[in-house]
């Protein structure tokens, strides 16, 4: 019977685990599953979210909502990365990704490296009154640290998926990636649009980083290891699927979470990137996306 | 510059490497040439794949930490000799280059990127977790002295790299003059329109990835011999793969003379920087100037050379129709 204990337990704390993965991947959802950006930074931006959630919290702000005010803040900060980004290859007719890939990195280690000279290298952590406690169902238990969060993540998809499916400028961002040229004729610039759109990206990663400093303390170099979970959200969800994002994030929720319990915590990073190279190989339109 | 000439310049370099124990006797030159040539090797070896057939491999220190604990295995295991640990470093890169490259290649090059990437945590968390290779605390590797020509062991490994460079560059010069370099050429300007030509391109893009991933992973062999000591943190470290990128992108990316000019600027100016100021600042610096050199002179130093030089040829032009 401890068996299955254990193991309701690991799938419990791992479909948590797997909602707040998928508030993680959702910027990059949108960034290189609709506009094909590979946006490497998309992490450090989550981890300098992070940063500025706890920062604010520190005044006494519950974390969520400190970041909730700071989406309008890194929504600005996003149109102004993608400006920069758009006039240095996209503008001049240089669309090529593996430069913007090179110079993605090199904004990601630039980031790292600001917040270590910032704020030190060592693990940050906000105060919460809820972190610490646990919520007990039998024998199931389930810190409110994971829970709390676990539980914003279906809001903000619901939210993302029905300003994309219902709202004329949803309709847009999905289409410019889709047909540039064909959104112009109808009248609307896509170079705004996709700048909206990776503001909107920036805007969710303050979100995701409030979720993740509540799970546990966040280092500069944390992102090093969201990475290639967040990359393998995206992929195993296939590109552009927003409801896809949340089941693949719990797909890799879970199958860390009982790596953890029952092989050791130690092989958890190595997860992710198992299942990203196998929905490479194997089916590399992932599991809701259109085959390219 | 002809094959001839290059061939004797080479053999020149690789021989005055071997005087220059006896010439020089502050081994403090050797210990930090070392790290130099090592930068040569591996801005070459991805200058292979990212340079000429523009597959852009993000977790080069994945297969520089491959090589070194490759090496560090073979010398606990078997005491091997230096020789047989660069060629089980290099089969290893070679393995690593191939399974990443078949497994994402098919699809398309940002995934190739993406998962190496993560290719480096996973490795790192795979040496970690075995304990045979000393986990997080490391393992020690003290070589046998080598021959008293050498003077020491920075000096003997000084000369092993600077042999392993010149090869490497050799090999790089050889690639981008022969068919393989106008395959990797096709590749990189358009994929479908070099299949259309008869290129076989899965096949070349796995073959740079082979011999890219060999060459990095060579370079790690000598390490366990430099340092006597390996561990995770310094074999995997994030400055390699930096450095890597950065390297051929400063100095150039067309050509086999590119990435050697970005490893002895860029490596050199960090080991006298490496004294002066912190290596955060050495990566804020090296970040900063790769963002740079992307968003302006994506064709590097060498590139720039060019273009300078062609303005320079049609103003000259222009005077002369004028007068």
């Amino acid at each position: 019977m401890l068996y299955l204990d254990f193991a309701t337990n690991a799938l419990v704390s791992g479909v948590a685990l797997g909602s707040i993965y998928a508030l993680l991947a959702l910027g990059l959802a949108i960034t290189f599953g609709l506009l094909h950006i590979p946006n490497v930074a998309h992490p450090a931006i989550v981890v300098t979210g992070a940063y500025a959630a706890a920062a604010v919290s520190a005044r006494g702000f519950d974390p969520l909502l400190a970041a909730l005010v700071l989406t309008i803040p890194f929504y600005v900060i996003g149109l102004a990365f993608y400006e920069f980004y758009a006039r240095t290859f996209e503008l001049r007719g240089r669309g090529d990704t593996l430069q913007s890939l090179t110079l993605f990195f090199g904004v990601a280690l630039v980031i790292e490296i600001a917040l270590v000279i910032a704020f030190g290298a060592d693990l940050r952590s906000v105060s919460v009154p809820y972190v610490g406690r646990s919520l007990s169902v039998g024998f199931v238990t389930l810190p409110y640290r994971f829970l709390v969060p676990a539980l914003v993540t279906p809001v903000v998809v619901l939210l993302l998926w029905l300003y994309l499916t219902r709202t004329h400028a949803g309709l847009a961002l999905r289409a410019v990636a889709h047909d540039e040229r064909a959104l112009s004729i109808s009248g609307i610039n896509p170079t705004a649009t996709k700048r909206h759109a990776f503001g909107l990206a920036t805007a969710l990663a303050v979100l995701a980083g409030a979720a993740l400093i509540i799970t546990g303390p966040v280092d500069p170099f944390t992102d090093r290891t969201l990475m290639g979970r967040a990359f393998a959200v995206v992929v195993l969800a296939g590109l552009g699927s927003i409801p896809g994002t949340l089941v693949a994030a719990i797909v890799i929720g879970v199958a860390e979470s009982f790596v953890t319990t029952f092989v050791n915590p130690s092989w958890a990073p190595g997860v992710a990137f198992a299942i990203l190279l196998a929905t490479l190989g194997l089916r590399p339109s992932g599991l809701f996306g259109a085959a390219r | 510059m002809s094959q001839r000439t290059f061939l004797v310049l080479a053999i020149l370099v690789g021989a005055a490497g071997f005087l220059m124990p006896q010439a020089i006797t502050n081994p403090y030159y050797f210990y930090a040439g070392y790290i130099v040539l090592q930068y040569v090797v591996i801005a070459t070896g991805w200058n292979i794949l990212g340079g000429y057939a523009g597959y852009i491999n993000f977790g080069t220190s994945a297969f520089f930490g491959a090589g070194v604990y490759a090496a560090a295995f073979l010398f606990k295991a078997f005491e091997a000799p230096i020789i047989v640990q660069i060629i089980g470093a290099g089969l290893t890169g070679v393995f690593l280059g191939v399974a990443m490259g078949y497994l994402t290649l098919r699809i398309q090059g940002v995934y190739f990127s993406i998962a190496t990437l993560a290719l480096v945590v996973v490795l790192e968390t795979l040496v970690h977790n075995t304990d045979y290779l000393g986990g997080a605390a490391g393992l020690s590797t003290l070589a046998p002295p080598p021959s008293s020509w050498f003077r020491g062991q920075t000096q003997f490994v000084f000369c092993v790299m600077l042999v392993l460079a010149v090869i490497a560059v050799a090999i790089a010069r050889w690639i981008e003059m022969s068919w393989m370099g106008r395959s990797f050429r096709a590749i990189r300007a358009s994929e479908p329109a070099a299949e259309a030509c008869g290129v076989p391109t899965l096949r070349m893009k796995l073959l740079a990835c082979a011999i890219s991933g060999g060459t990095i992973a060579v370079a790690g062999a000598p390490y366990p011999t430099y340092s006597s000591h390996v561990e995770p943190a310094s074999a995997f470290s994030l400055l390699i793969a930096l450095n890597a990128l950065a390297m051929p992108l400063i100095g150039g990316t067309r050509s086999w003379l590119g990435p050697v000019v970005g490893a002895f600027l860029l490596g050199g100016a960090q080991q006298i920087a490496t004294v002066t100021i912190s290596s955060e600042v050495n990566i804020l610096v090296i970040g900063l100037l790769l963002i740079a050199f992307v968003a302006t002179a994506p064709e590097g130093l060498l590139g720039l050379g060019t273009a300078v030089r062609q303005r320079l040829r049609a103003q000259n032009r222009q005077a002369e129709k004028t007068a």
